[in-house]
């Protein structure tokens, strides 16, 4: 049986150690009836997270990728950003071509273990690296053991607000209605559910108007929406449906592939959607041009 | 029936333009997996079964020589026959000379899909010897001359009109010349049809949700009744069954009855539930005088202890096709053969070989629906994965794909060069882009914008341009 060496667990590098809670009164007679007051400490207080951008976020909405700052500093991490990442290796894995997609993630693994945690605004990505990068190595113990650790800390970004720091509000305003499509990999593979709309549910002004069928594919599928261009389009001709059906103004979700993908659509078809990124909205950049709309100069 | 698999892209182009089957898939894409929400729901320890069924459909196929050996010993202790088929043609010889010896002229049939693959009905037709399908779904679709869509629901690529029209051409020369317009009307004439072939068969032939090792029943589940009638009124009852359709203990049937109906429609357990075990016994009052199992391998015993086993745990609740949305875009004729949806996107490429089935685990967006689904959790992407993965090995994934993954491979492991030119692609979409914000047509990306627009980028370059020029923490 393959055994790997445990994880030394996160740092506390400012020798901040998580809150026990207030000291016990010696002189009360009775004992304190009421939780002890919440710590004013930032969550994320001490935490170094690198940031997974996503090649998407970088090369097409970099925004996404300035808003997690934010959201993590609001948190009271520290965010670095390797600049020796690239792309998660998913194209060749899916494509069934594992070698390629061993020599990439094996590069992600490098650029990510000496973090507390890694923090991706996808859950496409996110999942590739926590729930795919281990059996990626099958036949490599020493690598697979250095996936496993880099997979363990590997947080899609709303999860890790809530789940990890449990970050409950934000301070944002958006006005109007929205809905949120549940992304494929976030949902099943990582979870993501709740956490978004309990951290939207904070934003002041916003009202969620859940679409039917939220969890059903939009028809992205990375490669899948050119190599099978008439089914993918078959499948967002439902999921644009069900948009349109809410009467919502925005859509949101976590994933910029699939925020694409419906943009696309809504806009070819004239529908006047604004489409965002989750995480845009929570830090108070829901002003900013929307995916396939012009930017003021 | 001949595989239309390779002409996979074909086939989605007709599917798609089909009015009534896209009318059928509207209802079907929320009618199934809204009963089974419900049923799921209604059953706190559902997960818990799941992971029960798993297990015990996992031990089974570990054990599968013990288990299989068990339940020949049992037939053949209550009177019934065991006749093992390495293939499928093995399989149709072994049902023709069993037909012949009883001097058969018609048998019956209730649904089997094992029936299908190993395209029983035309070697029995060539032969001289008319099968009847007794399933309505299946009924249907044999009048037609069309292999059924849906393993548990054959016809459910059809309207109500189109079998209103079936029916009317077929039934008027036994004296039917109404066109029927109700559901319940159109049921009661395929009754009235049906019967007369029931009581006129020499042979029935059923197929088997499971195989119980420690009894050696075979045991079915249908809603209409019609396997019974088709088991007990013949002189000879053949079961035909694969060979992973065995497991342990009447327990374990049950455990497995449990996930099946609420997986397949939603049912807390399908009407008739019915074990069959061995020929009619002095006493009993009625029942078959030869009851016969034909145990079909089919090549399923080389995907035992390979990276594709988990496929061999399915029992066949069609749960996994009803989430699908491809499937819910295309049908199930799109597949080009047996078993459509996502266990045929695993099963088909075992059965009649990659190089015909290629597109099938390819037409996934591996959204996992049906995983999340499956009531003996078979990961049906990661099978799916391994498809592409041996495709890719063997040079069938198509040149231009493989040649774009190269170049990505290479650019994407060095970093310096990747982010130059995606600083150019970077710049050069969004100056061109910048006034719409999007693009309706771009070069090389047709696949996309025949359908969509496609967003150009933020302007101010990449995220890590922009972060280096900001000076953030890179390391």
């Amino acid at each position: 049986m393959r055994q790997c060496a445990p994880d030394a667990g996160p740092p506390y590098a400012h020798g901040i150690v998580p809150s026990v809670g207030i000291p016990y009164d010696l002189f009360m007679t009775h004992p304190p009836v009421s939780a002890p007051a919440p710590s004013d400490r930032p969550p994320g207080l001490g935490l170094t997270i690198g940031l997974f951008v996503t090649c998407l976020v970088d090369m097409f909405r970099p925004s996404v990728g300035f808003a997690a700052v934010k959201l993590l500093e609001d948190a009271g991490c520290r965010v670095v950003v390797p600049d020796t990442q690239t792309c998660c290796g998913q194209p060749a894995y899916n494509s069934g071509d594992r070698g390629d997609a061993r020599k990439v993630a094996a590069r992600v693994i490098a650029a990510f273990e000496g973090f507390d945690h890694v923090v991706v605004p996808s859950g496409s990505c996110g999942g590739m690296i926590a729930h795919h990068f281990p059996a990626l190595f099958d036949d490599d113990p020493d690598m697979q053991c250095r996936a496993e650790a880099v997979a363990g800390k590997t947080h899609e970004l709303m999860s890790f607000l809530v789940d990890v720091l449990d970050v409950r509000r934000v301070a944002a305003r958006y006005e109007g209605s929205v809905t949120y499509h549940d992304s494929c990999s976030g949902l099943r593979e990582l979870g993501v559910k709740a956490q978004p709309r309990a951290l939207l549910a904070s934003v002041d002004g916003l009202k969620l108007v859940e679409m039917a069928n939220p969890e059903v594919c939009c028809g992205f599928g990375g490669t899948f929406c050119v190599k099978y261009p008439d089914i993918s389009n078959a499948m967002l001709i439902d999921k644009t449906a069900a948009i349109g059906a809410t009467g919502a103004t925005t859509l949101l979700a976590g994933d910029l592939g699939c925020l694409m993908n419906m943009a696309g659509k809504l806009q070819r078809d004239g529908k006047a959607v604004r489409v965002r990124h989750t995480a845009e909205v929570l830090a108070g950049m829901g002003d900013i041009a929307a995916i396939g709309e012009p930017e003021t100069p | 029936m001949q595989s239309t698999a390779h002409a996979f892209k074909d086939n989605v182009e007709h599917a798609l333009v089909d009015g009534n089957l896209q009318q059928s898939l509207a209802l079907l894409k929320v009618g199934f997996s809204e009963r089974r929400r419900q049923a799921v729901e209604r059953l706190p320890e559902f997960e818990a079964l799941r992971d029960r069924a798993r297990d015990i459909k996992n031990h089974a196929l570990a054990h599968l020589d013990f288990y299989l050996e068990a339940f020949e010993t049992k037939v053949t202790a209550h009177g019934g026959h065991v006749h093992w088929a390495p293939t499928a043609a093995d399989a149709r010889g072994i049902i023709l000379d069993i037909c012949r010896e009883a001097g058969a002229r018609t048998v019956t049939k209730s649904k089997s899909m094992i029936a299908e693959e190993i395209a029983l009905n035309e070697h029995l037709e060539a032969n001289g010897i008319e099968p009847v399908e007794t399933d309505l779904g299946e009924y249907i679709i044999q009048l037609r001359r069309e292999p059924p869509s849906h393993i548990i629901a054959p016809a459910v690529h059809l309207t109500k009109d189109q079998v209103a029209d079936t029916f009317l051409e077929h039934h008027r020369k036994l004296g039917f010349d109404k066109r029927l317009t109700e559901r319940s009307d159109l049921v009661a004439e395929a009754r009235q049809v049906l019967r007369r072939r029931f009581q006129e068969a020499d042979v029935g032939i059923t197929g088997a949700n499971f195989l119980v090792a420690e009894t050696g029943s075979s045991m079915l589940v249908t809603n209409e009744g019609n396997a019974d009638l088709g088991n007990t009124l013949p002189r000879v009852h053949i079961v035909i069954a694969s060979i992973e359709k065995v497991i342990p203990t009447l327990e374990d049937a049950a455990t497995l009855l449990r996930v099946l109906a609420r997986s397949a429609t939603g049912q807390e357990s399908s009407s008739y539930t019915t074990f069959n075990t061995g020929p009619k016994r002095p006493g009993d009052p009625d029942g078959p005088a030869q009851y016969h199992v034909v145990l079909l391998d089919n090549g399923r015993s080389g995907v035992l202890g390979t990276q594709m086993q988990d496929m061999l745990r399915c029992i066949r609740c069609g749960a996994c096709m009803n989430h699908c949305p491809v499937y819910g875009a295309i049908g199930g004729h799109a597949y080009g053969w047996v078993y459509p949806g996502p266990i045929g996107a695993v099963l088909t490429p075992q059965l009649i070989g990659v190089e015909e089935a290629g597109n099938l685990p390819n037409a996934s967006t591996f959204c996992g629906r049906c995983e999340s689904v499956c009531p003996v959790r078979i990961p049906l992407p990661k099978l799916m994965r391994h498809w592409r993965e041996r495709e890719f090995e063997r040079h069938l994934t198509p040149a231009s794909i493989r040649q774009g993954l190269a170049l990505w491979a290479f650019l994407a492991r060095r970093p310096a060069l990747y982010r130059r030119l995606t600083g150019i692609a970077n710049r050069t979409l969004a100056l061109f882009g910048r006034a719409a914000g999007r693009y309706a047509w771009l070069p090389l990306a047709g696949g996309w914008t025949r359908y969509r627009d496609f967003p150009a980028p933020q302007r101010g370059g990449t995220f890590h341009a922009q972060w280096r020029a900001r000076g953030g923490a890179r390391r």
